[in-house]
């Protein structure tokens, strides 16, 4: 593990902030050179505008997720679920399914929007992905919990699947069954039993106290509530490349 | 000492003190009267084996003596049990003390008694002994200490910032060493001190140097000492903590490096690189030794199934084997020491019984916490002892540059650290990183080990930065954390909801990395516990447990752990049953149905007859299925005790249960005291032990188990029953009206109540299956 951090920073960070030309692609003041022949078929640079402070990626990110994107999809401008099942290495991941539909789930491009797409475009792409991108050092409290919120409500939209804003205890017991669905007959016993010790200590921690009430489920409110010693801001986060220099960065 | 804890104990605690100054007095007296010095004892044992067959033939020409002295036999181990004993009532006297332990950090007060007590001893002898010898401290004080750090190391805060700890162990410690060393150099040459018999200006640049690598480094005993107390939050705790772990290569290398240098005389470009491969060999085969006797141990405890009483051993054994083979090397033993703890872990953990668990936590906390009382303590002997050279300027300077250079060090290599971590290192960060860089007795041994003219100003200056570090920033370190808010540890105990969105967002962030073709931290992470799952553990750990995954590992561990608590607390655990009937039913089922060997239960519950024991455990079952039931419907009911029951719908008396609960909790973070005390299976072992005589009925066949309430959903309410079993026949030792919801059931039948369903319900290991304890039970002495 010791060995391996160093190449995650030769990767992600220390390489492109050596070469003078991608500083400047980053502050977004001049086309990308010719050398970097492999990004010529990037959109335009109005389009990357809007992009940028829409999402807060850099110029330089996006040109890199929508090399990726483009990977993915087959040049095609669309992507479908059939795309994301191709990745190899997404195949081990028990929770594949989950985070393919959170690609495809309406409600996480705006909070407006209902239901599921079954193709996005990469617009969508970036807005999903935006929501991993890591915390700026200097925020306000307000910023923070804004983030926060921001953060936990992306994962509660995956675990509410049918989305009516509920985490059933049958929502919660698909979570982790498909947590353990590497671990066989095992993982399939105890599931159950997590699943109900999770929902107990849901209810306790609320203070679902009416007892003749049934608790039909975790509402929003009450899944911040219950993760709320849970430092998602500073974990749900992906190194996509050097980011706190970009200008999008303090958009809230 | 005295002076200071006189006046406030005098309040309400002026008995136990007097009691406890006249212990320490006699243990003074024992000390001044018998100190011949545990060192020069332990390195002349040859002389005393030499003395023996004189005294035998003295005796032997005497009539048959009655009653003989023979102190010189038994001198070095009654010395060092003394001294043990002396740490040890130190550690309890200050805890009696209200208040004293939050202003005062323990590690002063220790320094305090070693200074009063190594000057009684200068004052009744005229010397005192080298107590704190290098040899005693690197063989004996510190590995336990280092292992304990090892063994309970946090891996994944460690892990996630190995690159900041890396930065500020290898380069800070560096950058300290030089610019001590080298600033240090220019004062002497600079200084005139007309009042010092040395002159300055003749120490040269190389043992400066020296003296700059050794007083560099952040000292872990030190650093553990204070930050227990103040319980920072986690990330701080494991920077400063982790750089003090690892900078003992850095240290090792430079101070071998620049003594040979000093022999040597000269320096060459290649005697430099030649330190830069040292250093890499000493860090990296450190970690290899410790990492091979890790995985060692951990295929040992594969085997030791059927002899569960020499499990624990293992894991000490192991460990000091891994810290004395990097030590024959020349390899940092620390990290050795570490590497071995943190990769052992896992697996052994996996492999042994519950209790052999318990047990390694407890030897290693005692021994640990005894070994810091101890380094302390002498610490403060050392400085009577020692002939000490005050040189102001060098001292002032000394401290100064090294305060400089700290924060120098710290803000510097944040700045640059800064660039690359995803949570920055706030300006609050950095101040309590820099000011939580506290020297310790590892500084103090090197230095005692030094050969130079210049060893006395070298180690009185050691002294002096020890005891600022230690009394100064130690002191106003808690202070300063409350002022500018930083945040705390979380010291609530973590939730099953939590433990699932690690997990889940683990996969998560996999998961999106692959999407994004990134292949960064998480990315690894998971390749690598796949290769884990998919062969060391199975290679390493016996039976299922290897496919076990982390959630449901923790599932089984907190389970246990309320189904303990929930017997633990009797009386209010039907209120305070801080998890679900079920799964505290689920955990305790098992273990009932699995026929106690006879001895056990005898011992235990000598008024039950078996077909007693049936009957309840038959009433448990129905109530578990009824609670099964339930909660399908998952309604309400379940979490709540029957309406029937009286007082329970009392959600306010619930709460102030849970918050006792909490206090109590939060009393037990403290260094020594992991589980709550009463839970101490030794503990209990013994008191039950000693009960059962006292327990036995005569008419025990009468117990009236039938009237156990059969719709009561929860578990804790059979362990209810069965303290009223006790209490409805009238026993003499429990209070009469101790019924439901009464909390305030004399302790002492409380404890015994508890103690005996603890050990009816959850003795046995964490597998139901786990029988093999059992036999531990029967081979073991009983307890007086």
């Amino acid at each position: 593990m010791i060995a391996l951090i160093p190449v995650e920073y030769i990767l992600g960070c220390v390489v492109p902030l050596t070469t003078p030309q991608v500083r400047e692609a980053e502050r977004g003041e001049r086309e990308p050179l010719a050398t970097m022949g492999a990004l010529t078929s990037t959109p335009a640079p109005i389009e990357h505008a809007d992009l940028s402070e829409k999402t807060g990626f850099s110029h330089r990110q996006i040109m890199v997720l929508h090399k990726r994107f483009k990977h993915l999809s087959d040049g095609d401008d669309v992507l479908r679920r059939e795309d994301f099942l191709g990745i190899p290495s997404l195949k081990y991941n028990p929770i594949r399914k989950e985070i393919i539909e959170a690609f495809f789930n309406r409600r996480n491009f705006s909070p407006s929007r209902q239901g599921r797409a079954n193709e996005i475009g990469f617009e969508e792409f970036l807005v999903v992905l935006s929501y991993f991108r890591p915390p700026c050092s200097k925020m306000t409290d307000e910023q923070r919990k804004n983030i926060r919120r921001e953060k936990l409500k992306f994962i509660f939209n995956m675990h509410d699947a049918d989305g009516d804003g509920l985490i059933t205890l049958e929502d919660y017991k698909h979570v982790v069954e498909e947590l353990l669905s590497r671990s066989g007959a095992l993982g399939k016993e105890t599931s159950r039993a997590i699943a109900d010790a999770a929902m107990f200590e849901v209810a306790r921690t609320v203070g679902h106290t009416d007892r003749d009430e049934f608790y039909e489920g975790i509402t929003f409110e009450h899944f911040l509530k219950l993760l709320s010693n849970f430092d998602i801001e500073s974990r749900m986060n992906i190194r996509f490349l050097k980011s706190n220099m970009i200008p999008g960065c303090t958009v809230g | 000492m005295f002076s200071r804890m006189a006046p406030r104990g005098r309040s309400g605690l002026g008995r136990s003190l007097a009691e406890l100054g006249l212990l320490l007095l006699a243990i003074l007296v024992l000390l001044d009267g018998t100190v011949l010095s545990l060192v020069a004892a332990i390195s002349s044992e040859s002389d005393t084996h030499e003395a023996k067959p004189v005294t035998h033939k003295n005796t032997s020409k005497k009539s048959f003596p009655v009653l003989g002295i023979k102190y010189d036999d038994v001198s070095v181990p009654f010395e060092i049990a003394l001294w043990v004993l002396l740490a040890s009532l130190m550690k309890l006297g200050f805890h009696l003390i209200p208040r004293l332990s939050n202003v005062v950090p323990e590690s002063c007060l220790l320094i305090s008694v070693g200074l009063l007590v190594g000057g009684i001893l200068k004052l009744a002898r005229d010397e005192v002994p080298p107590v704190l010898s290098d040899r005693i401290f690197f063989l004996c004080l510190l590995p336990p200490i280092i292992l304990d750090a090892g063994y309970f190391l946090p891996i994944r805060p460690f892990v996630e910032n190995i690159g900041t700890i890396l930065m500020f162990a290898v380069v800070g410690t560096l950058w300290n060493a030089f610019f001590v060393g080298g600033l240090i150099y220019a004062v002497c040459q600079i200084a005139q001190d007309q009042y010092s018999d040395i002159d300055l200006s003749t120490i040269g640049i190389l043992p400066c140097l020296l003296f700059g690598s050794i007083i560099s480094a952040v000292d872990p005993v030190a650093v553990l000492a204070v930050f227990e107390e103040i319980h920072i939050n986690e990330l701080l705790h494991i920077l400063v903590f982790g750089e003090s772990l690892l900078n003992d290569a850095v240290t090792v290398v430079l101070y071998h490096l620049f003594e040979e240098f000093m022999d040597s005389g000269s320096v060459s470009a290649v005697d430099a690189i030649l330190g830069l491969v040292s250093f890499l060999v000493v860090a990296l085969g450190g970690v290899l030794v410790g990492a091979f006797y890790g995985i060692l141990a951990a295929f040992t405890s594969r085997f030791t199934s059927h002899t569960r009483v020499i499990e624990p051993l293992f894991v000490f054994l192991y460990s000091y084997m891994a810290y004395l083979s990097a030590e024959v090397f020349h390899l940092s033993g620390i990290m050795s020491l570490i590497a071995c703890g943190a990769v052992m872990r896992p697996y052994v953990e996996a492999n042994i019984s519950h209790k052999s668990h318990t047990t390694i936590k407890y030897f290693l906390k005692m021994w640990s916490s005894v070994s810091e009382t101890l380094i302390f303590i002498f610490l403060g002997v050392a400085t009577v002892e020692g002939e000490h050279h005050w040189d102001w300027i060098f001292l002032t300077s000394t401290v100064i540059l090294c305060l400089v250079a700290r924060i120098i060090g710290v803000v510097g290599l944040t700045f640059i650290i800064n660039k690359f971590r995803i949570v920055k290192l706030t300006t609050k960060d950095q101040f309590i990183i820099a000011y939580g860089g506290l020297r310790g007795a590892i500084a103090f041994s090197l230095g005692f080990i030094l050969h130079s003219e210049h060893k006395r100003i070298f180690l009185t200056a050691i002294i002096t930065i020890i005891f600022f570090t230690v009394f100064v920033q130690g002191m106003t370190i808690k202070p300063l954390v409350e002022l500018l808010a930083v945040k705390k540890k979380n010291e609530a105990k973590r939730s099953i909801n939590e433990e699932i969105h690690t997990r889940f967002l683990d996969h998560l962030l996999t998961g999106i990395e692959d999407i994004c073709g990134h292949y960064g931290h998480h990315h690894w992470k998971n390749k690598l516990n796949r290769f884990n799952k998919k062969y060391v553990k199975k290679i390493l750990i016996a039976g299922d447990r290897s496919k076990e995954p982390h959630l449901i590992a923790f599932y089984h561990k907190l389970e246990m752990k309320n189904a303990i608590q929930m017997v633990e607390s009797g009386g209010g655990s039907k209120l305070n049953s801080s998890f679900p009937s079920t799964v505290s039913m689920q955990n305790i089922q098992p273990k009932i149905q699995s026929p106690p060997s006879a001895r056990p239960s005898e011992r235990v519950l000598p008024q039950l007859t078996k077909g007693r024991e049936e009957e309840i455990r038959q009433i448990l079952r129905t109530n578990l299925q009824k609670t099964r039931q339930r909660l399908q419907s998952y309604n309400r009911h379940t979490l709540v005790v029957d309406p029937d029951e009286e007082g329970f719908d009392d959600l306010f008396l619930k709460k102030r249960r849970r918050m006792e609960l909490d206090w109590k909790l939060k009393q037990m973070t403290n260094y020594l005291s992991v589980p709550r005390p009463q839970g101490s299976p030794t503990m209990s072992r013994a008191r039950i032990a000693s009960d059962s005589q006292a327990y036995v009925k005569p008419g025990a066949e009468n117990v009236p188990t039938i009237q156990i309430d059969l719709a009561s959903p929860q578990s804790p309410d059979s362990v209810r029953l069965l303290d009223e079993v006790v209490q409805d026949q009238g026993l003499t030792m429990s209070l009469p009206s101790s019924s439901r919801g009464a909390y305030k059931t004399s302790g002492k039948d409380d404890g015994r109540d508890q103690q005996t369903l603890l050990r009816c319900l959850s003795d046995p290991g964490p597998d139901p299956d786990d029988d093999d304890d059992e036999d531990y039970d029967d081979d073991e002495p009983v307890p007086t």
